[in-house]
C-alpha cells in the first residue's frame, strides 16, 4: 500500500489534476479545430493536458519523497474575513458606505483572537468617516452614503 | 543626442503639476504599505486600479509605479528599525541594518539605504532610457512565433529564479493561463468557461485575482500568527554618515547598482533577487566578512542599491516587449490594458509621451522619496505601533470598496473572496501565487500568438524551431530548466531560498 509521504505535494498534485480534468471536460464543448485553424477548444485542451501531466508528477513525487504536512487551516479567520467582505458587497448599495463600513469593520475584526467589540465599533465609525470623505467626496466614486430608505 | 531629447520629452510630462502630484501620492502610498506588514505592492496596485479609471493613462501609470519603488523604501525602514522586512526585497537589510540600529546607528543605516537607493535609481533610470529604444526596435521585428517563444522563456525564467518548487510554479502558470482565457474568445465569439454567467463573458478581472490572492489570503495567513514586534528606537537621530562609513559604503553602492540593474532585466528578476545576490557578493569580497550580520554598512549599502536598481530595470521587459517579469509588472499590464494601451514595443512610438514620461517619473519619484522619507521617518514609525487587529479590517475595507467600484456589482466582491480562499489553499499546499498572476495576464496574448504562428505555418509546429530567434529563445528556456534540474545547482538554490524564510 502506498502512503502519502509529502501531503503538501500530494494534494497540490491532486488539485492540479482536478483543474486539468475540469478544463478538458468543460472545454470539450468548444470546437477543437486543427493546429492551422485553431478553434476555441484547442488552447484549453493543451493546457488541461499539461496540468494533468504536471499534477501527476507532483502527486507521485508526494508519494515517493518525504515532505511537509499541510499546515492546519484557520477556518474561523477564513470564513469571518471572506464572509464579512461578501456580505459588504451585497449590502453596500442598500445601506450605503457609512453603515456598510461600520458593519464590515466590526464583522471582520471578529476574525482576530484579540477581538474587542467596542474598540472595533469606534474604529468602524472613524473609518466610516474616512471612507465617505476619501471615496465618495474626494474620489467621486458612485456609491450611496446613507441607507436607501432615508432617501 | 536622441536620448537627451527623449528624456526632455519625458521630464516635460513628469514635471507637470498633476503628474508630480500623482507621483507623490504613489510614493507616499508605496512607503506606507512598505512600512505596514501584511500588504504589499501587488494588492495595493489592485486596490487603486479602479480609482485610476478617470485619470490620464500616464498619470495612472506614474502613480502605480510610484507605489512599487515607494514600497522598497518603506520596506527598508521597518527592516532597520524593527528587524521586520516590510517587503520581501528588504529581507537582507534586516541582517545588518537592524544590528546597526541596535548600536545606535539607525540614522546612518537609514541614510545609507536612502542615498544608495537614490543613486541606484538614477543610474537605473538612465539604463532604462538607453536600452528601451534598441530593444523596442528589435521587438518590432518579432512575428507571432517569436512572441510565443519569448513568452515561454519569460514565464519559465520568472519561475526558475523565484523561490519554491519549480514544477508547482509551472503548474501555477498554466492554471493562470487557463484563468486568463475565461470569457469571450475574440476569434470565434464563443464564451469559454463562463457557465452562462454574464459577468464572466468579459473574463475574470485582474483586480479580483490580485487582491484575493495577494491581499485577502495574506491577511488570513497573518491572522494565524501571533504578533511579535520589537521597536528598537523611536528616536532616530543623526541621519548622516561619518567619513569612514561613507568610504566603506560607496563602492558597495556602485556594485549593488550594477548587479541590480542587470538582474532586474532578467525574467523573474527584480528587487528581491537583486538584494539577495548583492548581499552574497558583498560578504564574499569583503576583507572583514565576520562583520556581516553584526552591522556592516556594506551589507545595507549593496542590497539596498541593488533592490532599487532591480525594481527600476524590471520595467524594461514590460515597456519594450510587453512581457511582465514579476507580479507587480503583471499589475502594470493590467493597468495599461484598462486604459486601452496594449503593452509592447509599439508603445514607445505610438505613445511617446506616456513612455518617456513614465521613465522620467521614476527618477522624480526617487528624488521625492529621499526628500520625503528621511524627515518623515518619525511618522512612519508611529504607524507601526498600530496593532494588526485594527489594521487588517481597514485594509479589507479599502480592498472591498476598491473592488466593488470596478463595476459597482457585488459579483466582483464575490470573485475576490473566492480568489482569497484559493490563495489560502495554494499557500497551504506550498504553491506560490505570483506565477499564476503572470500566466493570467499573458493567457490571451499567448493563445493569440500561438494561433497566428500556426496559421502562418499552416499548422506546422516546427516553425518555433526553424525561425532562429524563436529557436534561440526556446533553447534558452530549456537550458534554464536543465540548469535548475542539475542536482548541485538545485541544492544551492534551495539553500539560498532557505535563508530567506
Amino acid at each position: 500500500m502506498l502512503s502519502i509521504r509529502s501531503p503538501k505535494d500530494f494534494w497540490a498534485g491532486i488539485l492540479f489534476i482536478g483543474l486539468g480534468i475540469f478544463a478538458i471536460a468543460i472545454g470539450s464543448n468548444y470546437h477543437l479545430g486543427t493546429a492551422a485553424r485553431m478553434g476555441p477548444g484547442y488552447f484549453p485542451r493543451i493546457l488541461g493536458i499539461l496540468l494533468i501531466v504536471l499534477g501527476a508528477v507532483i502527486a507521485i513525487g508526494g508519494l515517493r519523497v518525504r515532505g511537509e504536512r499541510v499546515p492546519p487551516w484557520n477556518w474561523r479567520a477564513t470564513f469571518v474575513v471572506l464572509g464579512s467582505v461578501i456580505a459588504f458587497g451585497y449590502i453596500v448599495e442598500k445601506v450605503g458606505v457609512a453603515v456598510g463600513t461600520v458593519f464590515l469593520i466590526v464583522a471582520a475584526s471578529a476574525a482576530s483572537h484579540e477581538f474587542r467589540f467596542w474598540e472595533s465599533l469606534v474604529a468602524g465609525v472613524l473609518l466610516s468617516l474616512l471612507a465617505v470623505g476619501v471615496f465618495v467626496e474626494a474620489l467621486g466614486l458612485q456609491l450611496p452614503i446613507w441607507p436607501q430608505f432615508l432617501h | 543626442m536622441e536620448l537627451v531629447s527623449h528624456l526632455v520629452t519625458g521630464f516635460g510630462v513628469a514635471l507637470t503639476l498633476a503628474n508630480l502630484l500623482h507621483a507623490l501620492v504613489g510614493c507616499l502610498l508605496g512607503t506606507l504599505i512598505g512600512v505596514l506588514p501584511g500588504i504589499g505592492p501587488v494588492a495595493t496596485i489592485a486596490m487603486l486600479l479602479p480609482a485610476t479609471y478617470a485619470l490620464e493613462p500616464v498619470s495612472a501609470l506614474i502613480m502605480l509605479a510610484g507605489i512599487y519603488y515607494g514600497a522598497q523604501y518603506g520596506g527598508s525602514t521597518t527592516a532597520v528599525l524593527l528587524n521586520m522586512p516590510g517587503e520581501s526585497s528588504s529581507v537582507v537589510t534586516c541582517l545588518d541594518g537592524h544590528q546597526m540600529a541596535r548600536r545606535g546607528q539607525a540614522g546612518a543605516a537609514l541614510a545609507t539605504a536612502a542615498l544608495g537607493s537614490f543613486f541606484a535609481g538614477t543610474v537605473a533610470t538612465l539604463i532604462v532610457a538607453g536600452v528601451a529604444t534598441p530593444l523596442s526596435e528589435l521587438a518590432l521585428k518579432f512575428g507571432p512565433a517569436e512572441y510565443f517563444s519569448l513568452m515561454v522563456l519569460g514565464l519559465l525564467g520568472a519561475v526558475v529564479l523565484a523561490s519554491g518548487s519549480l514544477i508547482k510554479a509551472i503548474a501555477m502558470i498554466i492554471t493562470g493561463l487557463l484563468m486568463g482565457i475565461v470569457g469571450t474568445d475574440v476569434n470565434s465569439g464563443v464564451q469559454r468557461f463562463a457557465f452562462g454567467i454574464p459577468e464572466l463573458s468579459d473574463g475574470i478581472g485582474i483586480t479580483g485575482v490580485a487582491m484575493g490572492l495577494f491581499g485577502f489570503a495574506e491577511i488570513i495567513g497573518n491572522l494565524e500568527l501571533k504578533e511579535k514586534r520589537e521597536l528598537v528606537t523611536s528616536k532616530v537621530k543623526g541621519l548622516w554618515l561619518t567619513r569612514e562609513q561613507f568610504r566603506r559604503a560607496w563602492p558597495a553602492v556602485l556594485r549593488g547598482t550594477g548587479l541590480g540593474s542587470m538582474l532586474g532585466i532578467l525574467p523573474g528578476g527584480g528587487a528581491m533577487l537583486s538584494s539577495f545576490a548583492s548581499y552574497t557578493i558583498e560578504k564574499k569580497i569583503s576583507k572583514t566578512p565576520e562583520e556581516f550580520g553584526k552591522g556592516a554598512i556594506e551589507g545595507i549599502a549593496g542590497p539596498e542599491s541593488a533592490n532599487n536598481a532591480g525594481a527600476q530595470t524590471s520595467f524594461i521587459p514590460l515597456l519594450t516587449l510587453g512581457i511582465p517579469e514579476n507580479a507587480v509588472m503583471a499589475m502594470m499590464v493590467g493597468a495599461m490594458t484598462i486604459h486601452n494601451i496594449q503593452p509592447g514595443p509599439q508603445v514607445m512610438t505610438s505613445n511617446p509621451q506616456l513612455f518617456w514620461g513614465l521613465i522620467a517619473s521614476m527618477w522624480v519619484g526617487n528624488f521625492m522619496l529621499v526628500l520625503l522619507n528621511l524627515p518623515m521617518i518619525g511618522i512612519w514609525i508611529r504607524l507601526l505601533t498600530v496593532p494588526y487587529r485594527l489594521l487588517y479590517p481597514a485594509i479589507l475595507l479599502f480592498c472591498s470598496i476598491g473592488v466593488y467600484t470596478v463595476n459597482n456589482t457585488s459579483w466582483d466582491v464575490m470573485m475576490t473572496a473566492f480568489f482569497g480562499f484559493l490563495g489560502v489553499l495554494f499557500v497551504k499546499l506550498g504553491c506560490e501565487p505570483a506565477p499564476l498572476l503572470l500566466g493570467f495576464v499573458l493567457g490571451p496574448m499567448m493563445e493569440e500568438n500561438l494561433r497566428r504562428a500556426l496559421l502562418l505555418s499552416r499548422g506546422d509546429a516546427t516553425v518555433f524551431l526553424t525561425r532562429p530567434i524563436s529557436a534561440f529563445m526556446l533553447a534558452m528556456a530549456v537550458l534554464l530548466l536543465l540548469i535548475i534540474a542539475l542536482p548541485n545547482i538545485r541544492k544551492t538554490r534551495e539553500v539560498a531560498f532557505a535563508e530567506e524564510t
